[in-house]
């Protein structure tokens, strides 16, 4: 917690704001002192933190599984190496389940969305503190600014963009070899001959409006559903670890008792983040299999 | 006014997500028990999909508690 005095209010809202960096109101390119000023930049606001962090952990996982991959060996496995092999065992089972058609992206796409969800969702179990002090530290002694106008969130997937950005890209494959597998003849056939049809023509046609509502929601829902899906899970876990947090400050019996609220609701959420990064890499997975599919 | 509304409408999503998501889950869990008690080497198979299932059932009320804690936090 900074030093000046916050309130609880202010506390929460000091951990739930981004560093964001944008275009002020009077024109130039900076960081926002608080949330009403990045809430001005509008659009095109970035959310540095989260963007850093998803930037830094996707080139840990890179160059890890790199590491291990070029000094693979044919003899006993080591450690690392055992656990890099187990890891591809595992996303391959998944996708040799559930995934019927042949392309050869699928399997490092999954993956790469499995143990880079899950990093991402890792950084929740880190003491919710601990990066946002170190940044106020850093922005307080080597940037001068005021500790209290430096915004820090650590977990990427509690951020909205950040899993819409990761839906969307799925989403795009999924048109994308929807397209490619099925003609773009199929493709269209598929949201608009589905799921009433009829020999008669004229009916036929009636049925078209209606399929093509019913299938076009399905369709958008899919990144929707994917994308919110996680970031309600992380961004509900923040919270609940940040108002355990704040039982800290309120005295000698609510201490402990926040701390043991902590460790229990930390042992659950591992069980979520893991679950979340499997049920992110299954759909996808799914999504490009219903992608490849003929009718 | 408004902050009531807010705190109302944060109650309803949390309250009828969790709700619905418990009738589901007692669903999900008694089928579960009922296959395993049928078939118990199929457990590690069920285990799984279980899992996969509760994580789909189990999103919807945590897609509401967020969005309730985010009403709640940074709209409020």
């Amino acid at each position: 917690m900074a030093s000046e005095t916050l309130t609880s209010s202010e506390y929460i809202h000091h951990h739930l704001t981004n560093l964001t960096f944008g275009r002020l109101a009077d024109g130039h390119w900076a960081l926002a002192n608080s949330a009403e000023q990045a809430k001005e930049m509008g659009f095109w606001a970035f959310n540095v933190d989260m963007l850093g962090w998803s930037l830094v952990l996707v080139l840990f996982f890179f160059f890890l599984f790199r590491g291990v991959a070029k000094r693979a060996t044919s003899g006993v496995p080591s450690g690392l190496q055992n656990f890099v092999e187990w890891m591809m065992e595992f996303v391959d089972t998944s996708v040799r389940g559930s995934f019927s058609g042949k392309n050869e992206l699928v399997a490092p796409m999954a993956l790469t969305i499995f143990v880079w969800v899950f990093l991402m969702n890792f950084m929740d179990l880190l003491p919710i503190d601990w990066l946002p002090w170190t940044a106020e530290k850093i922005g307080q002694h080597v940037f001068d600014k005021d500790p209290l106008h430096v915004f820090f969130r650590v977990v990427p997937s509690a951020d909205p963009n950040i899993t819409f950005g990761l839906a969307l890209s799925v989403f795009w494959l999924m048109l994308y070899y929807s397209v490619k597998v099925k003609g773009i003849g199929g493709f269209l056939g598929e949201l608009a001959l589905q799921p009433f049809s009829a020999k008669n023509p004229v009916i036929q046609a009636v049925f078209v409006p209606i399929n093509l509502i019913l299938e076009l929601v399905s369709l958008i829902s899919k990144p929707v559903s994917l994308s919110l899906r996680l970031f309600g899970n992380m961004y509900a876990g923040e919270t609940i670890f940040i108002l355990i947090a704040l039982m800290y400050g309120a005295g000698w019996i609510m201490g402990p008792f926040g701390g043991l609220l902590q460790i229990a609701w930390g042992i659950f959420h591992i069980l979520i983040i893991l679950l979340q990064a499997f049920i992110f890499m299954v759909l996808t997975i799914v999504y490009m299999d219903m992608a490849h599919q003929h009718h | 006014m408004e902050h009531a509304l807010l705190y109302i409408a944060g109650a309803l999503m949390m309250g009828l997500g969790a709700l619905g998501a418990a009738v589901g889950i007692g669903i999900l869990g008694s089928k579960f028990l009922d296959g395993a008690a049928r078939q118990p080497e199929l457990i590690p198979l069920l285990r799984t999909q279980f899992f996969i299932m509760m994580g789909l059932v189990d999103a919807v009320p945590m897609i509401a508690v967020g969005i309730a804690l985010y009403v709640l936090f940074a709209v409020a």
